[in-house]
């Protein structure tokens, strides 16, 4: 495909960036977005929370002596984009630059079997009950649910003073069901979700799995007790397990981090930060994957990047700006949550890749430990490497064996040391799906690896 | 009748025309500028100006939403077209109705001139200003990730079928940097911030020398020993778990038992130390506004006194569900999304004690300058926490060596109940909300370390 419709005229777009060029600067972009979707919840085995919205806009970007000169509009008049371009350009006073005729670039988008938008607000009504009945049947301490499904469409096209025309169609689908499990006085909570860049064929197969998967995980935990305080190894589950790298290491790796010292990785490209056992990726390109978009928000194609290779960094990822400061290419990691934000490099879908034991083999090498089945979410220092997260499924390991459920867990630690501690990756890769805020930007991303050990990390609970 | 609340009122009408009984508009357009500096220089400067409506529908007890940035006459009736079919969509809820409002008081002073008056170029120096100071104030400090100048003019308009509504304007800005100092082998960050209604409020000097003090002091940090202690938390960490409180006051969390305060309205769940109020009226708060999100008069509510639970923050819905009053407390975080329960300005009532009195009373424990993880380290339902921290330990009544790489664990009630003092040095912190707090000092906390 070429261009979503009615987004973005290419005669337009190159008086767009004729007028932001009109006083100077090395390069001008802008970004049309068009954005739809709608959402709905069951609260109380009542479907509630029903929303839809619809959203377009353009953003314009000239770039002069290092300054980027961003501003952005809702609608897309070509009134709008051209007042875009002379507010981006009003702060310049140099001579008139000369944009390169524009190019349009092919791109394929992700496929989408079944539009959510044709699949009848009954049907995603329905489902939300199903869910709410699975999960309820999972026991009768069950005392709350909700579940939410979302559906968003965003159709972009870029194009810059450089030449580049390109587009992309874009459409996400996602359910997410949190449980709460009551006995007596105990409370506990257990969540799940399912994502991806997919239609309404994501929910074909057993949908109702993810709330039966939540209730399951909140049932567990009211046998749950307080979690260990100290340093222990710790096993960390597969899938969303994969937030860990994530934030220990793929925040670093990106390259506005690196640049501006504000990484632990920065100088450290070549050399080993893993044990050999270690190779990792971003790959904006795995086909249906909650981070995966065929071009990323500056034109750029997606592409899957070594990050780490048999235990040595070997890439940073790079979005246009970053990558010409350092003599590179971009690695397709231009990402912006918006019209209205600026791009900046972030990840697509990160993860370790499998290794060779299986989970139990890994497991079973740890005499006394922490297993941390799932997290509730992470977050990093990039500059000092110091991270942390929330446990929400975690349980004791004991004689290599699994053994009674913990709550109220954080792992915490510095990044350096904690990826060089990975002794044993297990071979059942999983990705599950994110959303990762930076910089007041939020972008899906997707995580992933088998089950993983850290050697030693601390563990933060309330049991001294 | 100016030309927002106009198209708030047609957005009224033409949803009622597709097939709802009831309908509320609210009408946002806001001028935004962002300047990033590093390195001397101007990274990115950002202006923009934004416009959307959010329609509410109801059809009998069943409600939808619908929002667009379409505001012609063709968008306003796609955008009522969505909010009618949404609610049609929704199952039935006896509780759900159109807010009646009511008359607000007026609040002057929300907006700053200087936020128009200011150009490009001297916001941008505001920005370098503050990264000049940070660099400045320690010789430690190696650079600044990022310094930061934001500012918003904002016009609301709400109204609604059942005559609630009004149109206000207000303004505001803040400014912020990420220090990093280096020294020991390791590398450390530092954040100062500072906000206020227009650049003309704010104090580069103090927000760049904040930064860099922050950053200066966690040089050489090391672990501590994991036991439970003493703990005095700063402001900035205080507000964090005040704005988790917030939440759990919001009757919309209770009514649905996912909230530890649920069932317990009059119970003793704090020490008497420890004073909350939400004032959404406050002339200082960057909350305040004569109307809620929905219409609903702004007012002052007393939350903890006497260490017990006063009252809950309502809106419309949670007020006919839970037999109360609206405490004007309907928050949106644009047009977006509908509103819902939160707090406005949360303000802690400050206690007699400086820093370093908390610091003499704690004697032997931590003082947390910073968490990390409050997203994820925090179960709302139950208020069990655990989060990442740093800060310096205080030995023999004074603050000593810097702490890194720990947590905090707890519940929130068996932390309100162990707090020893409030001090005496409140101050304004925007994360997660508007919150107006001193330090405190907790008898006792989970502190995991090496």
């Amino acid at each position: 495909m070429s261009l979503p419709q009615g987004l973005l005229d290419p005669a337009i777009a190159a008086r767009v960036l004729d007028r932001a060029l009109a006083h100077g600067g090395e390069f001008a972009e802008v970004f049309a977005e068009r954005r739809g979707g709608m959402s709905l919840a069951i609260d109380e085995s009542r479907i509630e929370s029903v929303q839809a919205g619809a959203e377009q806009g353009a953003g314009v970007r000239v770039i002069a002596g290092g300054t980027a000169y961003f501003a952005y509009v809702d609608g897309l008049d070509p009134a709008d984009l051209e007042r875009a371009a002379g507010e981006a350009a009003s702060a310049l006073r140099g001579e008139r630059s000369e944009p390169r005729p524009l190019r349009a670039v092919a791109s394929t988008p992700q496929p989408i079997e079944r539009r959510p938008e044709d699949v009848p607000a009954e049907r995603k009504a329905e489902l939300l009950r199903e869910l709410d009945e699975r999960g309820r049947a999972q026991g009768g301490e069950i005392a709350q649910l909700t579940a939410s499904y979302a559906e968003a469409r965003r159709e972009v096209a870029i194009a810059n003073s450089e030449g580049l025309l390109s587009g992309d169609d874009r459409t996400r689908t996602r359910i997410g069901v949190q449980a709460v499990a009551r006995r007596g006085e105990r409370v506990e909570t257990g969540a799940e979700t399912l994502g991806g860049a997919r239609g309404f064929e994501l929910l074909e197969d057993d949908p109702a799995a993810v709330a039966a998967s939540a209730a399951t995980k909140a049932l567990t935990l009211l046998d749950a007790a307080a979690a260990p305080a100290g340093s222990m190894p710790v096993v960390v589950g597969g899938g969303f397990g994969g937030v860990l790298f994530h934030e220990m290491t793929g925040h670093g790796l990106e390259a506005d981090h690196v640049q501006k010292g504000a990484s632990v990785y920065a100088g450290k490209l070549g050399e080993r930060v893993a044990k050999p056992l270690l190779s990792a990726y971003d790959d904006g390109r795995l086909p249906g994957e909650w981070g995966s978009d065929a071009i990323d928000d500056e034109g750029a194609p997606t592409q899957k990047t070594k990050v780490i290779e048999d235990g040595r960094l070997v890439s940073y990822l790079y979005d246009r700006l970053r990558a010409e400061r350092d003599g590179v290419a971009s690695t397709g990691n231009g990402r912006r949550e918006s019209f209205r934000h600026l791009p900046i490099p972030r990840m697509t879908n990160t993860y370790i890749a499998p290794g060779e034991p299986t989970p139990e083999e890994v497991i079973g090498e740890v005499e006394k430990g922490f297993y941390a089945a799932s997290f509730a979410g992470g977050q990093v220092d990039p500059a000092t490497g110091d991270f942390v997260f929330g446990v929400n499924e975690g349980y004791l390991i004991e004689g290599g064996k699994v053994t009674s459920p913990c709550r109220g867990a954080t792992l915490i630690g510095n990044c350096l040391d904690a990826l060089a501690a990975i002794d044993a990756v297990a071979d059942d890769f999983r990705m599950k799906t994110g959303m990762c805020g930076k910089g007041g930007q939020k972008v899906p991303v997707g995580t992933g690896q088998g089950h993983v050990r850290i050697a030693a990390m601390t563990v933060g609970g309330t049991q001294v | 009748m100016s030309e927002l609340a106009e198209l708030a009122g047609r957005a009224v009408e033409r949803t009622v025309s597709a097939g709802a009984g009831d309908a509320e508009a609210y009408v946002v357009d806001a001028a935004q500028r962002e300047v990033r500096a590093h390195g001397g220089e101007v990274e990115s400067l950002t202006a923009a100006s934004r416009r959307g409506v959010g329609v509410r529908a109801w059809i009998g007890g069943r409600v939808g939403y619908g929002f667009g940035t379409d505001l012609s006459a063709a968008g306003i009736e796609a955008i009522a077209a969505r909010a009618a079919a949404a609610a049609a969509a929704a199952d039935e809820d006896e509780f759900a109705a159109v807010p009646a409002g009511g008359s607000p008081a007026g609040v002057p002073g929300l907006s700053d001139p200087t936020v128009a008056e200011w150009p490009a170029a001297r916001i941008a120096e505001l920005a370098l200003a503050v990264e000049r100071a940070a660099l400045a104030a320690d010789p430690r400090v190696a650079g600044v990730e990022q310094a930061v100048y934001f500012d918003s003019a904002e016009r609301v308009a709400i109204a609604s079928s059942a005559g609630a509504g009004g149109e206000h304007e207000s303004s505001s800005c803040y400014a912020y940097a990420q220090a990093l100092a280096q020294g020991d082998g390791g590398r450390e960050t530092g954040l100062g911030f500072g906000l206020a209604r227009g650049p003309a409020g704010l104090e580069p000097e103090a927000i760049g020398r904040e930064a860099a003090v922050r950053a200066s002091e966690m040089v050489g940090s090391a672990k501590p020993a994991s036991r439970a202690c003493p703990v005095v938390l700063d402001a900035t960490v205080a507000a964090s778990f005040v704005s988790l409180l917030g939440n759990a006051l919001g009757a919309d969390a209770v009514q649905r038992g996912r909230s530890p305060l649920a069932g317990r309205l009059g119970e003793a769940i704090a020490d008497e130390a420890f004073v909350l109020r939400d004032d959404g009226l406050d002339p200082e708060g960057f909350a305040t506004a004569p109307l809620d999100a929905e219409g609903t008069p702004r007012r002052r509510t007393a939350l903890v006194e006497g260490g017990r639970l006063q009252a809950y923050l309502h809106d419309a819905y949670t007020a006919r569900r839970g037999g109360a009053a609206s405490t004007g407390n309907a928050g949106r975080s644009g047009y977006r999304a509908p509103p819902r329960v939160a707090a406005s300005n949360l303000i802690v009532s400050p206690g007699e004690a400086s820093l370093e009195a908390l610091l003499g009373e704690a004697g032997e424990g931590v003082l947390v300058n910073d968490v990390a993880g409050l997203h994820s380290g925090v179960n709302p339902v139950t208020g069990v926490f655990s989060v990442g921290a740093s800060g310096r330990a205080i030995r023999g009544g004074e603050a000593a060596e810097p702490l890194r790489e720990f947590t905090i664990a707890s519940d929130l009630v068996s932390m309100l109940q162990a707090v020893r003092a409030a001090g005496s040095e409140s101050r304004w912190v925007p994360f997660g909300g508007s919150v107006s707090v001193p330090p405190l000092l907790i008898g006792e906390m989970t502190v995991a370390g090496s």
